[in-house]
């Protein structure tokens, strides 16, 4: 890990560097362009995971607001350079979608893992049926299919097991477009470890990950935008996106059959479902998978997204404006309001209260704060 | 400015003026100051090229050279191998150098000898903006423009007329080697057309005037005088072009598909060695894995090496063979 920091310090420090000999010479590098923070504000450091990024932003944002001296600086690059700079003590807290593995345990020392929101991941598609309309109802997707297509294993679009969900819907007999995710990413992480936990086939195939091993290599398009775009380019394709991006784009996308074999739509509401069902004891790591969940209204298909935080902070100051905001996070309704207007799903009072005991037990150099 | 000042800066010109001449004409600082400039240069490759293969011994120890020809990508199973990604970057250089080449000496030979004025200063600067638009740019513009409008329906005719050629094979899906390729050779058309142009430019007149009065047409003055006597120019130029080609990374990213099957076919999708280092490098999570995409970028480094390395000597073969040609 320690290569991969020094890498990325380099290129901060390029960056840096550019950036200071591009200010002009007439005013003071240190004057920022919004509301100067007050004498004594603290900054803060984090890295991490880029798919809660907008609502990271928009909460820090709101933040400010609320304790003026602190100051959030959030760089979101990837769930693995958050660990990284985590375990090597270079940011004060991470960020993450991917749950530790035991030997990233062992290598950051006392680290734990906070879930604040959770993120659900929908099936989108672009197929013409055989009128040549394109198809803009929601199409049912029984419970092994989307692992079925991603496995080679369900071709076409008029497969029987498509057919008889949608009986409704003149499915062309036309050959799948299989699009994923070509960077690694938080929303493939989830994808796969819901596809593996419907699929035995699937977990011993590709497994799940941030960046798998595709059965079909299909299309990758970098980012929700390049997956959008290669689905919309392709009579034919299917993809997966984040849902808050499907809806913010007016994306057309699929029910799924839950674990309890009903038809589900996602929306706010299924996902705070799917936790609460298995949110009732989050064990000490707070770090669950929540694909596939059982209920008869869960939608199977989402994560949990952490912060990383020790549970024995070194600078007592910053540790102490770190717990302080994880608290308004999961207590505010203004910081609830925040991430349903961005179409992330808020925790279940089961599982914050859970999640608000852990971070009581936070302390500072051995002491509580 | 004061009197006064304007006196100091005087005397402090002249105590350098003096210092110019006790040191040989300020020839023993030049020569130090360019050997500087050398040696930053060499030290900049020999220290990218160490601290590359210092960054990779897990990957090394654990695959050796089977690394260059596995083509088993796999995070979960901790299984890595470059081949896809070595063959990708290779084919669309190739296929990209082999669009852009004719038409960019094409370009360059119109503005040096055909052009009337009035079109050259225009059309220069704008190839010259050309070379200037960011790459992503060119990803987006490949992306919703490019491949919809002209590699789409030209994959899918070269498919349905020549589909028994393997290169040729199905199925379509917009995003492929081809439309990578395209991309590129508009990207390095730019380089290698402005470069030509210069290279034609600074022939002499009378190689021309030569030509003429032993009665070639301007076709021929063109072919086998300008371009033989311009020849390690053009190849220089060529060269940078492929340079630009191996090492793009975002809009190649967008518009190839990223996908890891070895297909002979240049419609289907494909991955470069930049692009996997691109998509993956950031959520990049075990050592082992980070490590191995550094070793693509060393595999990347000492690939332009070797490819620059030929080239150079192609160049000079040419330099040396060159006049006595454009002689006889």
């Amino acid at each position: 890990m320690f290569n991969k920091f020094f890498l990325f310090t380099a290129l901060l420090g390029l960056i840096v560097l550019a950036t200071a000999c591009a200010s002009p010479t007439t005013a003071p590098s240190s004057a920022q362009p919004t509301a100067a923070p007050k004498a004594g504000a603290v900054t803060i450091n984090g890295a991490g995971a880029t798919f809660p990024f907008p609502l990271y932003s928009r909460w820090f944002y709101d933040y400010a607001f609320v304790d003026t001296s602190a100051k959030f600086n959030y760089q979101s690059i990837g769930s693995g350079g958050g660990i990284a700079q985590i375990t090597a003590k270079t940011v004060d807290f991470g960020a993450s979608d991917a749950i530790l593995t035991d030997a990233q345990y062992t290598a950051a020392k006392n680290i734990q893992m906070i879930p604040t929101v959770a993120g659900a991941i929908v099936p989108v598609y672009n197929i013409k049926d055989t009128d040549g309309k394109v198809i803009i109802t929601t199409l049912q997707f029984p419970y092994t299919s989307l692992a079925d297509i991603y496995l080679g294993k369900i071709k076409k679009w008029d497969d029987p097991v498509l057919k008889n969900a949608n009986p409704n819907i003149k499915l062309p007999s036309k050959d799948i477009a299989v699009v994923r995710r070509s960077d690694g990413s938080g929303t493939t992480f989830a994808y796969t470890d819901y596809l593996a936990q419907v699929s035995a086939e699937w977990k011993e195939k590709a497994g799940s990950a941030s960046s798998v091993k595709w059965p079909v290599e299909g299309i990758g398009g970098k980012g929700n935008e390049g997956v959008a775009a290669m689905v919309g380019l392709n009579d034919g394709a299917i993809g997966y996106v984040e849902f808050a991006y499907a809806k913010q784009n007016n994306l057309v996308f699929g029910a799924v059959q839950n674990k309890a074999g009903e038809f589900v739509k996602p929306s706010i509401e299924a996902v705070q479902a799917a936790m609460a069902e298995y949110g009732t004891n989050m064990g000490d790591k707070l770090a669950l998978s929540i694909a596939n969940a059982p209920g008869k209204t869960s939608w199977p298909i989402a994560t949990y997204t952490y912060l990383l935080v020790y549970m024995d902070q070194t600078d007592c100051v910053k540790g102490k404006k770190v717990v302080d905001f994880i608290k308004w996070v999961l207590s505010d309704a203004n910081a609830e309001a925040s991430a349903k207007s961005l179409d992330y799903i808020p925790l279940p009072d089961s599982v914050k209260k859970q999640v608000l005991d852990k971070v009581s037990k936070v302390t500072c150099q051995g002491k509580a704060f | 400015m004061s009197v006064v000042s304007a006196a100091k800066k005087r005397s402090a010109v002249s105590r350098f003026n003096a210092l110019i001449r006790r040191t040989g004409h300020g020839d023993v600082i030049f020569r130090a100051l360019t050997i500087l400039a050398g040696i930053a240069v060499l030290g900049t490759v020999l220290a990218t090229g160490y601290s590359l293969w210092d960054t990779t011994p897990l990957p090394r120890e654990k695959f050796g050279l089977g690394f260059l020809w596995s083509n088993d990508w796999d995070p979960v199973r901790e299984e890595f191998g470059a081949l896809p990604f070595i063959y990708g970057t290779l084919l669309t250089s190739v296929l990209a150098l082999l669009m852009a080449v004719p038409v960019g000496v094409g370009i360059a030979i119109f503005l040096a000898e055909l052009a009337p004025d009035w079109v050259r200063q225009p059309v220069g600067y704008l190839i010259e903006l050309l070379a200037a638009v960011p790459s992503v740019i060119f990803g987006l513009w490949a992306l919703y423009v490019l491949i919809p409008v002209l590699v789409k329906p030209t994959s899918e005719f070269l498919n349905t007329n020549l589909g028994f050629l393997p290169i040729f094979a199905g199925p379509i899906f917009g995003p492929s080697r081809l439309a990578a390729s395209v991309v590129l050779s508009v990207m390095i058309l730019p380089t290698i057309s402005a470069l030509c142009r210069d290279v034609f430019l600074a022939i002499p007149n009378a190689q021309r005037e030569a030509a003429l009065a032993l009665g070639a047409t301007k076709w021929e003055m063109i072919s086998q005088v300008l371009v033989p006597y311009g020849m390690s120019g053009i190849l220089g130029a060529i060269i940078l072009g492929l340079g630009r080609a191996l090492g793009e990374t975002v809009a190649v990213t967008m518009v190839i598909g990223n996908n890891r099957d070895l297909t002979s076919s240049i419609l289907h999708p494909g991955y470069t060695m930049a692009s996997i280092i691109a998509n993956e490098f950031a959520e990049a999570t075990y050592e082992l894995y980070v490590q191995s995409l550094v070793e693509i970028g060393l595999i990347l480094f000492v690939i332009t090496l070797i490819l620059n390395s030929i080239a150079r000597l192609l160049v000079w073969q040419v330099a040396r063979r060159a006049p006595t040609e454009a002689r006889a």
